[in-house]
């Protein structure tokens, strides 16, 4: 482990914002100044998306005003004390006792969430060298940048309850947790980085936004300023779609074939169908999870319909109408049993994402050894010199 | 070399390049928090070339922009340094790289800040805090490394040592130039001897120099780089993205 690296705007600051409900979260996004106005207007991509997590970030700063009435008494039951917590929609903070089926459960959500935007890193990378303008090339490099920055912000909020980055990342590279199957497919051309952007990323900030309310304190906090730097990659992600789309014959053919291979990955996102989710229940009960896979798969296809539109592609579904009665789209399922097949290790790329981030963590560990024997040496000097 | 167009491109180009290199680490540093550090000096080379190149177009008045300029030429017309287009080799090998490179750019922005032309003043402006954020980072690590185990030392001196050659190029002195390179020669030793002591690192002595980059003759490596860089764009000519 590296000892104190130093400039580094992103880690400074991770811990006490996390820590703390009131420090304010500004959206510092990366991306934020290399826009223009030269994209489409904000309701045409992200719906209300950002208005929920402001909203919710209002939720969370109007509850700890009320405050939680003090901590739990020395004698009182602290499982009492935690239902009333949660009943109440309070957050439960770091220090206060918690089950450890919750405590296990937040551990694996967000350290999966956390070696999902390390992992997701690959295959937008796969186009920052070979972008098509100079600006496109800043706008992605600063992009990949954010998603190592929401890792090291996710495994800091994973940290609070107990485990330590290194065991996780250790997880990671041994298999023994997962990341979004949707990074185990290829980025073909430079349509796949619009297409990640808009589906993957619009995917992930309808299951996050939720997130935004979740019961634990630094998951929550964590989540408000991940979403909002999401809803900007979105953004982007629909304007290089945007631009591609109205540009010539090739550029258009390969925005269509983008969207065509994204979108049932996209869908298989929100993972199985109610019936066979395995998690959900409990999460629900304890105020981890807010809705279910099926609402938030239906909830990003009525988002994307209206948006498809506008960017005049064509979702690759013919199934796909609006349903008065339901005041929704029916739409095709994804095929679940490939979703399966690519979660157990067998989608196109798998095992070249975790071989590409084995090797990183292989080559660079005798930079680690290294920093780390400087900063002892330098800290048995200063001894020295004290003594 | 010499002229205002010739001299703002060679400092784009080397921005450019430089910003190239660094984000081929993108997802492959030795730490998360190193990916995002190097992401940044990309950023900020990279926002550099933008400024450089944009403004170079201006000064030739043939109506070319900064993408005409980063994708449209070859390597012959590029005009950036031999030390930026070398490979990444290890971690070491960058962090010399960038510490070399950075210990030119910080004296050069410096004076460029107060030269006569007022667009490339406003640029050595803004440039050199990020340079004196790019030399602390690099120097930081060539101290560690130098001073860390016995394999990094190795490494360490082995990369100083082997990129050493190429650092003579960059103070070529070329007197009509918005800032004299060889005026900055001085800066960059003292800053160079300091942190190698630092390091316990040996300086190396001078002998092979290798030049060409400023006439646009490269490396072997500067035409894959650009092969790369250009494909995309170069494949739908006219088209805007």
């Amino acid at each position: 482990m590296v000892a104190a690296v130093s400039g580094q705007p992103v880690a400074r600051g991770m811990r006490e914002s996390l820590l703390h409900p009131l420090v304010s979260m500004d959206p510092s996004c990366n991306t934020w100044d290399m826009y223009g106005n030269d994209f489409a207007p904000a309701d045409a991509s992200d719906g209300d998306l950002l208005g929920q997590v402001e909203a919710a970030e209002a939720a969370l700063r109007a509850a700890a005003d009320r405050g939680r009435g003090g901590t739990a008494a020395p004698d009182a039951d602290p499982e009492a004390y935690f239902a009333d917590v949660i009943d109440a929609d309070q957050k439960i903070e770091p220090r206060d006792w918690m089950p450890e089926a919750y405590r296990r459960t937040l551990i694996r959500q967000i350290a999966q969430h956390a070696h999902s935007e390390i992992i997701g890193m690959q295959p937008e990378g796969n186009w920052i060298s070979r972008a098509p303008s100079l600006k496109r090339k800043a706008i992605l490099l600063a992009k990949v940048q954010d998603e190592a920055g929401h890792g090291l912000y996710l495994y800091a909020a994973a940290e609070t309850l107990g485990v330590s980055r290194d065991e996780l990342v250790d997880l990671l590279i041994s298999g023994r947790q997962k990341y979004s199957s949707i990074f185990n497919y290829p980025t073909l051309t430079w349509a796949d980085v619009g297409a990640i952007g808009w589906l993957v990323d619009g995917a992930a900030i309808v299951n996050q936004v939720p997130l935004c309310r979740c019961s634990y304190g630094p998951y929550a906090r964590a989540m408000i300023r991940v979403c909002k730097e999401e809803s900007f990659h979105q953004r982007q992600g629909y304007e290089i779609l945007h631009t591609l789309a109205h540009g010539t014959p090739a550029q258009r053919a390969m925005a269509q074939d983008a969207v065509d291979r994204w979108w049932y990955p996209s869908l298989a996102m929100f993972g199985p169908p109610d019936g066979d989710s395995t998690h959900s229940a409990q999460s629900m009960a304890w105020k981890i999870k807010r809705f279910s896979n099926d609402e938030l798969r239906q909830r990003f296809v009525d988002m994307c319909v209206q948006q498809a539109e506008a960017l005049n592609l064509a979702l690759p579904d013919p199934g796909l109408r609006w349903n008065p009665e339901r005041q929704a789209y029916d739409f095709t399922q994804p095929d679940y049993d490939e979703l399966m097949r690519v979660i157990s290790g067998d989608g196109p790329c798998n095992r070249q994402r975790m071989e590409h981030r084995r090797r990183a963590h292989a080559e660079g560990a005798w930079v680690r050894e290294a920093a780390a024997a400087y900063a002892a040496k330098r800290a048995g000097r200063k001894e020295k010199v004290a003594a | 070399m010499n002229g205002p167009f010739e001299f703002t491109v060679s400092l784009g180009d080397d921005a450019l390049v430089a910003a190239q290199r660094l984000a081929e680490w993108t997802s492959r540093a030795p730490e998360m928090e190193e990916d995002v550090a190097l992401a940044n000096i990309a950023l900020d080379q990279l926002g550099a070339a933008r400024l450089l190149l944009t403004y170079a177009g201006e000064l030739e008045g043939a109506g070319r922009d900064e993408d005409a300029l980063a994708y449209l030429r070859d390597d012959r017309e590029f005009r950036n340094c031999l030390l930026v287009e070398l490979p990444n080799g290890d971690f070491a090998v960058t962090m010399a790289k960038l510490f070399f490179l950075a210990a030119y750019q910080l004296p050069l922005y410096t004076a460029l800040a107060g030269c006569a032309d007022e667009r490339l003043a406003a640029i050595g402006a803004k440039a050199r805090k990020e340079s004196a954020y790019h030399l602390d980072h690099a120097a930081l690590w060539v101290r560690r490394l130098g001073d860390g185990t016995e394999e990094s030392h190795r490494r360490m001196q082995a990369a100083v040592d082997g990129t050493w050659p190429y650092v003579h190029e960059l103070f070529a002195a070329d007197p009509a130039a918005p800032v004299d390179p060889a005026t900055l020669r001085g800066d960059f030793d003292t800053t160079v001897t300091t942190v190698l002591a630092e390091a316990t690192l040996t300086r190396p002595e001078t002998g092979w120099t290798p030049a060409g980059g400023r006439d646009g003759v490269h490396t072997e490596h500067l035409s894959y780089l650009l092969a790369e860089m250009q494909v995309l764009h170069r494949a739908h000519p006219g088209a805007r993205w």
